[in-house]
């Protein structure tokens, strides 16, 4: 087996030149940084305030992505295909970088691409290890994204699946129904994310209490901590202090 | 001297307090209370190569309502916290608590939303062990340096002033931010 | 009806009049439960019990003596650790996630590091020296973890002479651990680039002599317990859960193992060299609680191969990358003060080179910068696919990081094996699942 085809390892040099890795200013922008060490409001004195920092997350891949990845983009597009779809509506974006493959899916279409990924012979995506949010402040419009990896142990291969869904209407389809593991994976989101997945069986918070207010993990919901007293000093939390940004 | 002088052998004169305390230190329950990390170690120290049997407390006990002693060990959630308090709670007087660990003691290196910073938050809490988590010595240590705060005890009249003078000491005690010298 | 005299909490409820018995009065929840037509009972057990397996919560409808419907309820341990690692450098992050699931520490730490070496594109750079002891330390993690499962699952069963078995042996892979690392637990030993520090002198001696002490106590758990009448009837048939449930619900590690497919990372996806191991990956078809446990002792028993390989191979070398912009510059050892100071290098910095002393102060307050994007990476842990999956936004702390953890994907399928039941197998199939709460709730 060679280290491309598990998805882990490094690529292997004749296919390396094959697989475009997005770097520099090509990527998707996600964020723009102002300043240093925390200082935004005026009163800079760092000599960094003018510093401006273009957050950009790897962009989309051309063809061909190298290795095994053609293999499952042609498979999943022609079974999309099949279904009536047109795979560029399902398939947003698809990004190949450090020797992984995510596909950015339209949030609707995510219980079919799920189910054809499961179920085609081709792809056979049995196992699914759960879902991952992130939250993106900076990216108006598609702030929260939903990661799944799906592992297939048929074809020994592991690809991603992103779905993003606006702040102002954080609702994601639920594919407990085709992977039944999802089911605490996705209430675990929606406990720490916000993220609604619609269709999913007891949506309810899993691991905060009950009652709980707001959504601990996202960005904009502060760490939490409490300033620590010591002989003659007071330390802020972590997330209050001067940092590196 | 006195009374002693005329006693027959075989006798030995002390005060209910010292018999009381002398009883209740060699007797004493833990309930089972592990939360994290150190519950692992909280388990090592009962197991043969520690042997808490050493020191009569081998057995923990299941039931709060059979407990004296609550080893809280590990970090304690805002979702754990109601559920420490009524365990607490459920155990009958006199008893203690041990906060075993950084986490239960202070918080520890978890200072965000889940945690409670301390479980003295929840209930009054008689011995500090800090650790990440502790070795099973400093729980041995603790436990006998419990033992000796229980041997100790004091009751009935001499309870209640014991109470008052501890509770003017903290009164009176320095908050920490305006304490000066080296940090320890 | 429940007029007069009601305990507290008596409500009628669209499925029928639910009792509370927080506070109550047992003879008169006894009296009202009598008059119910039905058996039906609802039992809380946890999230304080001796039998869950730490702060697990089971909620039980009974008929009887036989469970109907079990549920889960976790998060009592909820921690916040994910969030807290965006608030520490790539570095720091070790000293979190060892912390997640207790017992399997450099499981958690492995699999971060691999994420944050694929996001550096340093993968292939991390000497040989530094993946021999990561797979050393994994494996005896491996027989420490599984340990503590046969240890706390025959407690939990009443048994209380393997627990004090289990016990007995994991402390020797605990001096190990304090010798190699400093720390019996939560160790924070494999950083990103390579490790904290190289092996002590003397760990390779104590190893052999570990080797040789193992073989001759995992004998001692066959005899014990494998050909036990009492310990087989309590776990045959127990907990069984086929593969097409072990599939849809997710469950790796021994609880796939048992329903027959031998599945392991360390096979389908090497990582810190494992194809280059002589070891086989031990299946049972039985799918049961029993199964899971010969499976754990087989286990152990392959990881002893591997770890006598691992100390065949351990040539001198450096166990961190070179690259001196992740590296940090002291070279910690343990000297004769019992301190780690490099005694060389504070004489350096703080002597003869401002550049080094800025550098080490940058590297160590800073920390390194990561590219930006995402990666997922896992690693067959004691429980299962231990997966992470980190962001990183192209700055010195991780933009976000999500375990995937063994225990907490397995535990679901918890209601699977205990439906249908009696009460008392509850206890024997919690246990073979072995969830470990810090790794559920994190």
């Amino acid at each position: 087996m060679s280290a491309q085809a598990n998805g882990n390892g490094p690529q292997e040099p004749d296919e390396g030149s094959s697989v475009p890795v997005q770097r520099g200013n090509t990527g998707e922008v996600i964020d723009v940084r102002h300043g240093m060490f925390g200082a935004r409001n005026g009163g800079d004195t760092s000599g960094y305030g003018g510093l401006v920092r273009t957050v950009r997350m790897p962009g989309a891949a051309v063809r061909p992505y190298g290795g095994w990845f053609d293999e499952v983009a042609d498979e999943l597009e022609g079974a999309l295909e099949e279904q009536g779809l047109v795979p560029e509506h399902v398939i947003v974006n698809t990004v190949v970088d450090r020797g992984e493959l995510t596909f950015h899916i339209a949030r609707e279409h995510l219980p079919q691409v799920a189910r054809t990924l499961r179920d085609d012979p081709a792809l056979r995506f049995e196992l699914c290890t759960g879902v991952s949010g992130v939250h993106y402040p900076g990216e108006t419009g598609r702030e929260l994204h939903a990661v799944y990896h799906l592992r297939s142990l048929t074809h020994n291969r592991l690809i991603r699946l992103e779905v993003t869904a606006p702040d102002a209407d954080p609702h994601v389809p639920s594919i407990v129904d085709v992977y039944p593991t999802n089911d605490w994976h996705e209430r675990e989101t929606y406990d720490f994310f916000g993220l609604v997945f619609d269709g999913h069986p007891a949506l309810t918070r899993i691991l905060m209490p009950d009652d709980w207010q707001g959504f601990p993990q996202r960005k904009d919901y502060p760490l939490g901590g409490i300033p620590v007293e010591y002989k003659g000093a007071q330390i802020p939390a972590p997330d209050q202090r001067r940092s590196y940004t | 001297m006195g009374l002693e002088e005329k006693l027959p052998s075989g006798f030995l004169l002390t005060t209910v307090e010292k018999a009381a305390g002398l009883a209740r230190k060699s007797s004493m329950f833990p309930a089972t209370f592990g939360l994290a990390c150190c519950a692992i170690e909280m388990m090592t120290t009962g197991a043969g190569r520690y042997d808490l049997a050493r020191f009569g407390m081998e057995v923990f006990r299941g039931s709060p309502r059979q407990a004296d002693l609550m080893i809280v060990a590990g970090r304690v959630s805002q979702k754990m916290a109601p559920v420490l308090r009524q365990v607490y709670d459920q155990m009958p007087n006199p008893k203690w608590v041990i906060s075993m660990g950084v986490c239960a003691s202070s918080g520890g290196m978890f200072n965000n939303y889940a945690i409670v910073q301390g479980v003295d938050h929840v209930v009054p809490v008689d011995i500090y062990l800090p650790g990440c988590p502790p070795r099973p010595e400093m729980l041995l240590d603790a436990i006998l340096k419990l033992h000796e705060k229980v041997k100790n005890t004091k009751l009935g009249v001499n309870q209640k002033e014991a109470a008052r003078e501890a509770e003017e000491a903290a009164m009176k005690a320095l908050p920490t931010i305006e304490m000066k010298g080296l940090l320890r | 009806m429940a007029t007069t005299h009601a305990p507290a909490g008596v409500r009628e409820t669209t499925e029928g009049t639910v009792y509370d018995v927080t506070g109550g009065d047992w003879d008169e929840m006894a009296a009202h439960a009598a008059k119910s037509d039905d058996e039906r009972i609802i039992v809380n057990m946890g999230p304080q019990h001796p039998s869950t397996h730490g702060v697990l919560r089971l909620i039980l409808e009974i008929d009887g003596e036989t469970v109907t419907e079990a549920r889960a309820g976790i998060g009592y341990l909820h921690t916040g650790i994910e969030k807290n690692l965006e608030y520490r450098t790539w570095t720091q992050g070790t000293t979190f996630v060892t912390r997640m699931d207790y017992l399997t520490p450099f499981f958690n730490e492995a699999a971060y590091c691999l994420g944050v070496e694929r996001l550096l594109g340093i993968e292939d750079d991390v000497p040989d020296r530094a993946n021999v002891i990561r797979v050393l330390l994994m494996e005896l993690n491996r027989i420490s973890s599984h340990l503590v499962a046969i240890a706390t699952g025959g407690m939990e069963l009443g048994a209380t002479t393997v627990m004090i078995f289990g016990f007995r042996d994991r402390e020797h892979v605990l001096d190990l651990y304090e010798l190699i690392t400093g720390l019996r637990m939560n160790h924070a030993y494999i950083r990103p680039g390579g490790l904290s520090q190289d092996l002590p002198p003397g760990t390779v001696d104590a190893l052999r002599e570990f080797v040789k002490k193992m073989r001759k106590n995992l004998p001692e758990y066959d005899a014990l317990c494998t050909g036990n009448p009492v310990f087989k009837a309590r776990l045959k048939d127990i907990g069984y859960l086929d593969l097409a449930g072990c599939m849809a619900l997710g469950a790796t590690g021994p609880i796939l193992r048992s329903a027959g497919l031998p599945h392991d990372l360390r096979k389908a996806q090497p990582y810190c060299g494992y194809e280059t191991y002589d070891f086989e990956v031990p299946t049972v078809d039985t799918c049961d609680s029993y199964g899971r446990f010969l499976l754990r002792l087989e286990e152990m028993r392959q990881s002893l191969r591997i770890i006598e390989q691992c100390i065949d191979r351990l040539d001198p070398g450096p166990v961190m990358v070179e690259d001196k912009k992740i590296a940090w510059p002291a070279q910690l050892a343990l000297g004769p003060d019992g301190l780690g100071n490099s005694l060389d290098h504070i004489k350096n910095i703080m002597g003869t080179s401002m550049e080094a002393l800025i550098h080490h102060f940058k590297l160590v307050t800073e920390g390194f910068r990561v590219p930006p994007g995402e990666v997922y990476t896992a690693v067959e842990s004691a429980k299962g696919e231990l997966g992470v999956h980190v962001v990183s936004d192209g700055g010195t702390r991780p933009y976000r990081v999500h375990f995937r953890d063994p225990s907490f994907t397995n535990l679901q399928s918890m209601a699977a094996m205990c439906e249908g039941g009696q009460v008392a197998d509850v206890i024997v199939a919690v246990a073979s699942i072995d969830p470990v709460m810090g790794g559920v709730d994190r």
